[in-house]
């Protein structure tokens, strides 16, 4: 009886502790034109983002990944495409057909020279096309294949399952694995020698345009730094929730000021770093930070979405901060509807009233205008 | 002759129920084609008129809208959805190209004349606007790469019952509030209800043969009351749901239902179609093939067909589409096809009542 007393008075204090953090956000007013887009062929929204002059580019997984087999060995490409729209929303052009690193949608980000950065998870490669989708630079190497111990004739087991489950990502993310050729001689990866992406999440650059890659939601959970002209300089971090560590860095973004915020999701906070990598804060009670952006200006504003997973309509609401880490307010829930956010992947914030918000879960870009 | 009976009796007994599923087909026709009368029908010969370089691939979905047309859900080459108005001639494909569509399983059309497309290769059911535009996905398709990796082994009944992803669903149907449940499926063997904005409301099932348990839940169907009608194709048998996803009622008369429709009118009724084994040729005719006509209530009217390849014979139907009661649409999974049937109860049982 005591105990049930308890666990009553437990539960009406979380309710109002609840109710007087939501109480403490301001709610923004807001609207959104699901259909600002229309794709030429429907997929998952990863990435969005805008240029200088308005043009907005979606990077989403659309038609399918296709495997090759060989005699032991599973290749793969496909599966993603870029797609480019003029201010008004109509289609463009497509940037990338058939590019070997094309493969499983993750971000587009525009540079202040307005290239076009793509990072892909599944070939755990960043490629910069120029504004006219033109190739630049590409960073990383693409794993040359799915090892499948399961040959021709052989009967598939749970085994087998369990054993490529257990080993197959990771042998994928170390850039070309075995009798791969690419090991220390490719192109840098995340900086140590041999050593490539693994799911890598982001790009951000600094004003010397330096290259910041969120590395990224596999297991080497860390930041690589590059040159402009794609030398490696350094890299930081770890798996793990103390200070400078990270559980999965789903976005990274920079200010004019060239620090870095990234969004560790698995810690649920956004830590922020200056260019060189000492940790200067951490910013939390936003939930789950997921896809981040920045506005341009003389007073810069942090975006944050804190998106539902793929199993609840929970949360899914994006929060507006000052780079000092101070809330503004918040806006949006999760759902299926227009105006809601389902799985949100993207965030594009030239300005802080009009933003792109790119969703896995709804397979669109929404135009969001924010009231004032 | 008594002892022959027990004898034969022991001997086929355990062997009927080591193979359940499979054995009560194999065993013999479903038990309502001997007691129910034949419905005459007939097939509209070279209905579908394809455009010169586009090709049927396996028949797995059909319906109709308010309008008339035909929307035929098929694996070709690729999965692809192709609309025909009422007089069969082609009129556009939905969703060239998209991230749902791996394995077509079926089509519905909704009060609103959506489009919606179950495909159960990647766990994706999109719905669509008349014209074509993309209004709401359920489920969610797993990353392509982590597939790949998991190939071996994959797609067996994992009993995972989360509320926002599907493991191989296998079809779609609303109440008349818009509430949506879906058959889910090869992988799970459940029921799932959302509110018609896609919010999940509950899930019921497992795998197994007892009371709200499924074996390939392969279809759903559910009426202007509300009440919900299981395809439970491995058990043979239709389960019937309250709005609330409490078991109502089996009908087990009518063979291994692999396609269920209710017709639309002030008085419905629901056909299924007896298509075990896959394949459906001429010689399992005797035992399969046949779409049963029945009350909502489970009283069985009537049936008609049989298997086979030839036209008017039926090669594994996968769905049917029966808004009119007597035109049914069929699309059959063997013969690459799909059937506009004409049926005439009518003249069924002035035939039988003479």
């Amino acid at each position: 009886m005591t105990r049930r007393l308890l666990w009553a008075a437990a539960g009406a204090l979380s309710i109002v502790g609840l109710s007087l953090s939501a109480q403490s956000v301001p709610e923004i007013r807001y609207d959104a034109a699901a259909d600002a887009l229309s794709l030429p062929s429907y997929g998952e929204v990863a990435g969005v983002a805008t240029n200088s002059r308005g043009h907005v580019f979606v990077y989403a997984r659309t038609g399918h990944a296709a495997a090759t087999l060989g005699d032991e060995r599973t290749f793969y490409h496909g599966g993603s495409r870029l797609f480019e729209f003029d201010q008004t929303g109509k289609f463009v052009k497509e940037i990338g057909q058939g590019v070997y690193a094309i493969n499983f949608a993750q971000q587009v980000r525009v540079d202040p020279q307005d290239n076009i950065w793509i990072v892909d998870a599944g070939s755990n490669q960043i490629v910069k096309f120029d504004s006219d989708g033109r190739y630049l630079m590409v960073l990383g190497r693409k794993p040359e294949n799915i090892p499948l111990r399961a040959g021709p004739g052989v009967s598939a087991t749970v085994a087998d399952a369990e054993f490529l489950s257990k080993n197959a990502a990771p042998q994928a993310g170390r850039g070309g694995g075995e009798g791969g050729g690419g090991r220390g001689r490719g192109t840098p990866g995340a900086g140590i020698n041999g050593d490539g992406f693994n799911r890598p999440s982001d790009v951000t650059w600094d004003r010397a345009g330096n290259v910041y890659v969120a590395d990224g939601f596999g297991s080497n959970n860390r930041i690589a730094k590059f040159t402009k002209d794609g030398d490696f300089v350094k890299t930081w971090g770890h798996t793990g929730s103390g200070a400078g560590e990270f559980n999965q860095i789903r976005g990274l973004v920079s200010d004019a000021a060239g620090n870095l915020y990234a969004a560790d999701a698995g810690n649920k906070r956004i830590q922020v770093f200056d260019g060189e990598g000492t940790l200067k804060s951490e910013i939390r009670n936003i939930g789950t930070p997921q896809a981040l952006c920045i506005t341009g200006g003389s007073t810069q504003y942090l975006f944050s979405s804190n998106s539902n997973t793929s199993e609840s309509m929970d949360n899914g609401e994006i929060y507006k901060l000052q780079t000092s880490g101070q809330v503004v307010g918040k806006f949006g829930r999760a759902g299926r509807l227009a105006k809601e956010f389902g799985m949100t992947n993207a965030l594009d914030c030239r300005t802080d009233t009009n933003l792109w918000v790119g969703e896995v879960w709804n397979w669109r870009a929404q135009k969001v205008t924010l009231m004032k | 002759m008594l002892r022959r009976f027990i004898a034969v009796h022991v001997v086929l007994v355990p062997l009927i129920f080591a193979l359940p599923a499979y054995s009560q087909n194999v065993a013999g026709p479903a038990k309502a084609k001997a007691t129910s009368p034949e419905i005459p029908f007939d097939s509209v010969p070279n209905f579908f008129k394809m455009p010169a370089g586009l090709y049927m691939g396996e028949g797995t979905g059909i319906a109709t809208n308010s309008k008339g047309h035909v929307f035929v859900f098929t694996r070709s080459g690729e999965t692809r959805l192709f609309e025909f108005d009422q007089t069969g001639a082609f009129v556009k494909e939905f969703g060239v190209g998209s991230y749902g569509f791996a394995f077509a399983h079926a089509v519905r059309v909704d009060k609103d004349d959506n489009v919606w497309a179950v495909d159960e290769g990647t766990n994706v059911i999109q719905k669509f606007s008349p014209d074509g535009k993309l209004l709401m996905i359920l489920g969610k398709r797993p990353d392509p790469l982590e597939q790949l990796a998991q190939t071996p082994g994959g797609g067996q009944y994992s009993g995972a019952n989360r509320p926002y992803t599907f493991h191989r669903q296998t079809d779609i149907g609303w109440d008349p509030q818009g509430n949506i449940f879906v058959s889910d499926g090869y992988g799970d063997s459940r029921v799932v209800k959302f509110d018609k904005n896609g919010r999940f409301i509950k899930a019921v099932g497992t795998r197994g043969n007892g009371p709200l348990q499924f074996s390939t839940p392969h279809a759903i169907a559910v009426d202007a009351k509300g009440l919900v009608y299981v395809a439970d194709r491995g058990n043979s048998r239709i389960v019937v749901l309250d709005n609330d996803l409490n078991q109502k009622a089996v009908y087990d008369t009518v063979g291994a239902p692999w396609a269920v429709c209710i017709s639309q009118g002030a008085h419905q009724y629901l056909y299924t179609s007896n298509s075990f084994p896959t394949g459906n040729n001429f010689d399992q005719a005797p035992i399969t093939g046949e779409v049963y006509k029945m009350e909502l209530d489970g009283t069985v009217l009537g049936h008609f067909g049989k298997a086979g390849h030839a036209f008017k014979e039926f090669s594994s139907i996968h769905q049917m589409d029966c808004r009119n009661p007597d035109e049914l649409y069929v699309a059959e999974i063997t013969a690459w096809r799909a059937q506009k049937l004409i049926l005439r109860p009518q003249a069924g049982r002035q035939t039988s009542a003479r």
